[in-house]
C-alpha cells in the first residue's frame, strides 16, 4: 500500500457497530433526522404573533409614559451607570508598603498580552533583595483590548484593572499611552495602591 | 567501532566516545548538567545517570566509556526515578525565582524539571540564602542562589581560557563560585561562562534584562569582529539585535566565541545609522530620496572614463558587495583602478586562540578577488567610489585632479563623511544575505535578521538599480545567489562553490 498513511489515533467501532473506525480523540458529528410539523392555520396567519410583539411594546410604552422616573435611561455623562466591582477599566500599577513599585519587570503580561501594548525595560534595583524594577512601564491604550490577561499572568498582583475608569477621551493620540508615573498614581478614591499580596 | 546497544537499539559506535554520546547517536537524550563535549568531565551533577546491564548500580554517562557488547538503558524506570529525585536534590536550594530569571525559558534546570520530575516541592525547611548579583567581572554577573554547582564555569577558564580564574569555596549548601581575591573574571573569553551555565547563575552583564528569552528569534551567521569569523547565533527582536550567541563549528570557533566580538552587534542598533542617501549642498550633506540619489549618481559619472575612476572595495564589507564594485566598473569604465581599504586598529587585540590581530571579517575574501590595498599611485584621480567611509588619511595619500568626486557607500553618519559628494546608505552584516572569508579561507555565509533601515540597500543592489538608471546592462542583479554564482564563475578561487555548498559550517576557497 504505497502511499498509504495510516490515520493516527486508536481504531474503535462506528456508531452502526459494523465497522470500525480510526478515533483521534475527536467526537465525529451525528446527523440527527428531525421531523417536520406543519404549521396550523393560526400560526400560517402570523396574526397572534403580531399581537403578542405589540403588546410588549405598548405595554413598555405605557409604563414609561405613566412611571418616567422608573425609565431605564441614564443621562450620561451627568448620570453614569453603575458597574460591577469586577469591571475591567484603565490598569494601575501596585505599589508595596514603602510605596516603591511591586512590579519586577518579568514582562509576563508583555508576553500574556494579545495586543502588544505593554512595553517593559528593566533595570537593576537598587534594593538588593529586588532582582530588577521597570525603569519604564508603558500601556498604550489605543492598542489594548481590556482582556484582562496581564492582570492574570502577573505573579505579584503587580498590576490591576480596577479602577472603573471607562470613559477615556483624548484630543491626541500620546494621551492614550500612560507611562509608568501615571500608571503608578492611578489609584481610584477609596481603593489602596498598596498590594501586601505574595 | 565497539557493538552496542542503548535501549535495545543496536548500533556501533566510535571507540572510547562516552554513553552520553552514543546514546546521542541513536538519537536518545541523557540529561545532564556538568558534562559539556569541549570540557573535561567532572561527574558532579549526577543528572546523566543511566542502567547499565549486569551492572547493580546506576552509572553516570558521561564517566562511562562505551565497551564491546555494552547494554544500556536511558529510559529505564529505575533511570526515571533517580533522574526525579537528582532533580529533586538540586532543587532543594535552588530559588525558584523563574519569573525574574534572565535564564528562564532556556534553562536546562526548568527545561529537565518539566520532562523528568514535575512533581511538586516535598521541601519544607528553610532554603540557604546566599549572595545575589555579585559582580564577577567586567563582564559578567553570578547570583550564588541559582547555581548548581556544576563546575562547567570553572573548567572552561581553566581548560579553554587557559586561566584559572574560578573556583568553588566554603563547603556542602554553603558552596559558593568566586575569584581569587581582587583577581576578577576578566579573560578576554569571560561571557561563555555564561553560554555553558545551565541555570541563571552565571549572566552577561550586556544582555543582562534586556529581553526576555522566549521574545527572541535567532539567526545563524557569523561574528565580523575580526578575521577569526566565529560562527553565532544573532538573537534578535523587533528590528534590534539583543546578542550575539557563539555556534558550534568544530573547524573555526569550536563552540566559543571572544567577549569583544559579542559586542559588535551595538553599531547595527545605533542611533547614527544611514537611513536615507546624503548629498552635498552648499550647507553641508542632505538626505535625499533613493531615486535622486541614484539620479545624481548617473551625473556624476557621466563624463568620467576608467583611467580617472578609482574604486575601493573594502575588507569589511561581505564579497558580494565587493565584486558588485568590481562588476559594475570593469564592465561600464574600461580599465578603472582597484583597490580595498581595510580597518587597522593602532593596538588590536589578539591570541593564538581565536582573537585574530586582523579586524577585518573579509581581507581573505578581497585578497581572493584580486584587489591589492590601497596604496598612493601617480595616477591622478577624477572620481572614487568607495565602500565604507574613507580616512582623511586615505584620502590625502592619493592625488586627485581638481573638482574630483567622492561616492562612498556607509552604514553610519560619522564625520569623516563630509568630504563626500553623494552617500549610499548600505545594510550592516545583521540585515543582509551575503559571504565572507575568514583568515583560513573558509567562506562563511551572513544570514538577514530584519530589514535595513530606510532606503538603505546592499551595495549589489544600489549598483545594479544605478546601472539600470544608467542604461547600462550590467551589473543587474536581483538575488545574492546571481552575484556569487558570477563570483564563482569568474574568480578561480571561488570556482565551485555556492551557498548550498557553504551551508551552515562554511567551505574552503580553493587552493591558489
Amino acid at each position: 500500500m504505497e502511499g498509504f498513511d495510516f490515520p493516527s489515533g486508536i481504531l474503535r467501532p462506528h456508531v452502526d457497530l459494523t465497522s470500525w473506525v480510526w478515533f483521534s480523540g475527536v467526537m465525529p458529528i451525528q446527523v440527527k433526522v428531525m421531523e417536520r410539523r406543519p404549521r396550523t392555520f393560526w400560526e400560517q396567519s402570523y396574526l397572534p404573533e403580531i399581537i403578542r410583539g405589540l403588546s410588549t411594546t405598548i405595554s413598555h410604552l405605557l409604563k414609561h409614559l405613566l412611571r418616567l422616573e422608573k425609565m431605564p435611561t441614564y443621562e450620561y455623562p451627568e448620570q453614569t451607570k453603575p458597574i460591577p466591582e469586577d469591571y475591567r477599566g484603565e490598569h494601575r500599577l501596585m505599589l508595596r508598603p514603602d510605596d516603591t513599585i511591586r512590579c519586577t519587570a518579568c514582562m509576563l503580561c508583555a508576553t500574556a498580552c494579545p495586543a502588544e501594548c505593554i512595553e517593559i525595560i528593566a533595570a537593576e534595583n537598587p534594593n538588593p533583595d529586588v532582582e530588577k524594577y521597570p525603569s519604564v512601564y508603558t500601556i498604550n491604550l489605543l492598542r489594548c483590548v481590556f482582556c484582562g490577561l496581564c492582570v492574570e499572568a502577573c505573579p505579584c498582583d503587580a498590576i490591576r484593572m480596577d479602577t472603573q475608569k471607562r470613559d477615556m477621551a483624548g484630543m491626541s493620540r500620546e494621551e492614550f499611552i500612560l507611562d509608568i508615573n501615571y500608571l503608578m498614581k492611578n489609584h481610584p478614591e477609596g481603593k489602596s495602591p498598596v498590594s501586601i499580596a505574595l | 567501532m565497539p557493538k552496542i546497544k542503548v535501549d535495545n537499539i543496536e548500533t556501533t559506535v566510535p571507540d572510547g566516545i562516552n554513553l552520553i554520546e552514543a546514546a546521542k547517536l541513536v538519537g536518545k537524550a541523557v540529561p545532564h548538567y556538568c558534562y559539556h563535549s569541549q570540557l573535561s568531565v567532572a561527574g558532579n551533577c549526577r543528572m546523566c545517570l543511566v542502567e547499565i546491564e549486569k551492572q547493580p548500580k546506576l552509572q553516570i554517562a558521561c564517566n562511562t566509556k562505551v565497551q564491546e557488547g555494552m547494554s544500556f538503558f536511558t529510559e529505564s524506570p529505575k533511570v526515571k526515578e533517580a533522574q526525579q529525585f537528582v532533580l529533586e536534590f538540586i532543587l532543594v536550594n535552588h530559588p525558584i525565582d523563574c519569573p525574574v530569571c534572565d535564564q528562564a525559558g532556556e534553562c536546562k534546570l526548568q527545561q529537565y524539571y518539566m520532562k523528568y520530575d514535575a512533581r511538586p516541592s516535598r521541601f519544607e525547611e528553610t532554603k540557604v540564602h546566599k549572595e545575589k548579583a555579585i559582580e564577577l567581572g567586567p563582564n559578567v554577573m553570578l547570583d550564588m542562589e541559582r547555581c548548581i554547582l556544576c563546575s562547567r564555569c570553572v573548567r572552561f577558564c581553566k581548560e579553554i581560557a587557559e586561566e584559572d580564574q574560578l573556583c568553588f569555596s566554603q563547603r556542602g549548601d554553603h558552596t559558593m563560585l568566586t575569584t581569587f581575591p581582587d583577581r576578577p573574571l576578566d579573560n578576554p573569553y569571560s561571557v561563555n561562562t555564561v553560554d555553558i551555565c545551565p541555570v541563571g547563575a552565571l549572566t552577561s552583564k550586556d544582555f543582562r534584562f534586556q529581553q526576555r528569552v522566549w521574545f527572541l528569534k535567532g539567526v545563524e551567521t557569523i561574528c565580523t569582529g575580526c578575521a577569526t569569523g566565529c560562527n553565532v547565533r544573532m538573537d534578535h527582536n523587533q528590528g534590534k539585535v539583543f546578542r550575539l550567541v557563539p555556534r558550534d563549528n568544530e573547524a573555526v570557533n569550536e563552540a566559543w566565541m571572544c567577549d569583544e566580538g559579542r559586542l559588535t552587534y551595538k553599531p547595527v542598533n545605533a542611533e547614527n545609522r544611514l537611513r536615507h542617501p546624503l548629498v552635498k549642498t552648499a550647507e553641508g550633506l542632505r538626505e535625499v530620496r533613493m531615486e535622486t540619489a541614484l539620479e545624481k549618481f548617473g551625473e556624476l559619472l557621466k563624463n568620467i572614463s576608467g583611467h580617472v575612476l578609482l574604486g575601493i572595495g573594502s575588507a569589511e564589507f561581505t564579497n558580494e558587495d565587493n565584486y558588485a564594485l568590481i562588476r559594475f566598473l570593469q564592465e561600464n569604465f574600461p580599465v578603472p583602478h582597484l583597490a580595498y581599504t581595510a580597518r587597522e586598529v593602532e593596538y588590536p587585540s589578539q591570541d593564538d586562540y581565536l582573537i585574530s590581530a586582523d579586524k577585518n571579517p573579509n581581507r581573505a575574501g578581497v585578497t581572493a578577488m584580486g584587489m591589492k590595498p590601497l596604496a598612493s599611485e601617480d595616477r591622478k584621480y577624477q572620481c572614487l567610489i568607495g565602500l565604507g567611509p574613507i580616512s582623511e588619511s586615505t584620502l590625502t595619500a592619493l592625488s586627485f585632479e581638481k573638482d574630483h568626486k567622492v561616492i562612498v557607500f556607509a552604514t553610519h553618519r560619522e564625520a569623516s563623511l563630509d568630504y563626500a559628494d553623494l552617500v549610499f546608505p548600505v545594510a550592516t552584516f545583521a540585515e543582509l544575505t551575503g559571504t565572507m572569508v575568514n583568515r583560513q579561507g573558509r567562506v562563511q555565509m551572513l544570514r538577514p535578521a530584519f530589514a535595513p533601515p530606510g532606503e538603505s540597500k546592499t551595495v549589489w543592489e544600489i549598483l545594479s538599480q544605478a546601472a539600470r538608471l544608467m542604461s547600462r546592462a550590467k551589473p543587474a542583479y536581483t538575488a545574492p545567489e546571481q552575484v556569487f554564482a558570477d563570483l564563482a564563475e569568474l574568480v578561480p578561487a571561488f570556482k565551485g562553490l555556492n551557498y548550498e555548498l557553504i551551508g551552515k559550517q562554511g567551505a574552503l576557497l580553493t587552493k591558489q
